[in-house]
């Protein structure tokens, strides 16, 4: 393991050459907004919102999959990347039915608070309004496909963290949405352990406990950090 | 962990079809990163993956049921549901999709009243989509019934569709 030091956002900072450009920036105080990432989970790079520039390279890198360098100049907060950020967040908008107002996790949810963040006060791609249906058949925990972004964080918390794996994705493109086992009713998941774990990493309304009422859904996240931290010890 | 996770789950029946399964899975070692091709099976022997097999494939694997539902819904070759008696698959490539592939799968969803996708509800036909066959020289193409036709037009194609069928009833 060796050391490796690079700027972001002008700022000289230094890292492990295992570390993500994510890590180091918000080790450094820098945040970069990201929507299918979270601490503890492995990352797969889906949303976009974390993309940087890096001087020299014309592309965009999404900072969560993206290794430090020696040397490296990362931007995270440049004019393109704030319009390319918006886009990506109203074209989440418009496509599943993300009415805040109604929403159980109103006031605290990770998609709208990025929204208010990044400026997005309208949606300027026509919605799709698909029709997507709410499974309410666990007795404890409620699925709501319309506020579903298919982050993952749900997939990644079953498999990774509670060793279940009662969650996956199925088709593709618009058509993609989260299962459980065989496309069967939460309720008759024979490999859910009702754990809870799904629910509380979702970063918007799509999982939300029962008898939770509009904005009432706080999700508490703090398990992760520490039920990774204790298996590392115990290994 | 318990010896109950390591017995392999019984044929879901005596049909022989299993038994085909089952010898898929044991050349490939019952080894996880087989699942498509034991998918490949099911879908020959059976036309189509079902529940039954989808649990049968994913406790003999030990592949939780959700990621086996995930694969067999993501990959166009895989039905969930029993095909039609006579199929036509109409590719949608861009080359045949240049040169009108949307009229003709347009003109036989509404002749036989049947979405993309989907089968008749007599179970008669299944009008299947695909990306692209790699004979873009025949756009636009259709497989009906197996057999390749090419450079169609709306009333060639719902002609050779009727054939099939008046061949199946000769």
């Amino acid at each position: 393991m060796s050391v490796k030091t690079l700027v972001i956002d002008g700022k000289d900072v230094s890292g492990n050459d295992n570390q993500t450009v994510m890590e180091v920036a918000r080790e450094n105080g820098i945040r970069i907004p990201a929507l299918c990432h979270l601490d503890g989970l492995t990352p797969v790079g889906a949303c976009r919102m974390c993309v940087i520039e890096v001087k020299g390279l014309n592309k965009l890198l999404p900072a969560c999959v993206t290794r430090i360098e020696e040397g490296m100049e990362v931007s995270t907060n440049s004019d393109r990347l704030q319009r390319y950020r918006r886009t990506i967040l109203e074209l989440l908008f418009s496509e599943r039915n993300h009415i805040c107002s109604v929403c159980v996790s109103n006031g605290h949810c990770d998609l709208q608070g990025l929204a208010a963040r990044h400026g997005v006060t309208h949606v300027s791609v026509p919605y799709r309004y698909p029709s997507c249906p709410v499974d309410a058949t666990h007795s404890r925990f409620i699925l709501d496909h319309n506020r579903c972004i298919l982050c993952t964080r749900c997939v990644r918390v079953c498999d990774e963290v509670e060793g279940a794996h009662t969650w996956d994705v199925m088709g593709r493109g618009i058509e993609a949405r989260v299962i459980t086992d065989l496309n069967q009713q939460w309720g008759t998941s024979g490999s859910c352990t009702s754990c809870s774990k799904c629910v509380h990493v979702c970063p918007t309304g799509a999982l939300s406990e029962k008898g939770k009422s509009v904005a009432e859904m706080a999700k508490h996240r703090e398990f992760l950090p520490y039920l990774k931290q204790m298996r590392e010890d115990h290994r | 962990m318990s010896a109950n996770l390591k017995t392999k789950p019984a044929l879901p029946s005596a049909d022989k079809r299993w038994k085909i399964v089952d010898a898929t899975m044991r050349r490939h070692g019952y080894r996880s990163d087989s699942l498509i091709e034991v998918l490949h099976t099911v879908q020959e022997a059976f036309g189509y993956l079902d529940e039954v097999a989808m649990k049968f494939v994913a406790g003999s694997l030990r592949i939780p049921p959700s990621k086996v539902y995930g694969v067999a819904s993501f990959y166009q070759f895989f039905t969930l549901r029993p095909p039609g008696r006579r199929t036509c698959v109409v590719c949608m490539g861009t080359a045949c999709y240049i040169k009108g592939a949307a009229n003709l799968l347009a003109a036989v969803a509404e002749h036989y009243n049947v979405k993309p996708g989907e089968t008749t509800a007599d179970g008669e036909l299944s009008l299947i989509t695909a990306r692209c066959f790699g004979s873009c020289g025949l756009a636009p193409a259709a497989v009906i019934d197996g057999n390749v036709a090419g450079k169609l037009n709306v009333a060639d194609m719902l002609e050779r569709i009727k054939e099939g069928a008046q061949n199946d009833a000769a």
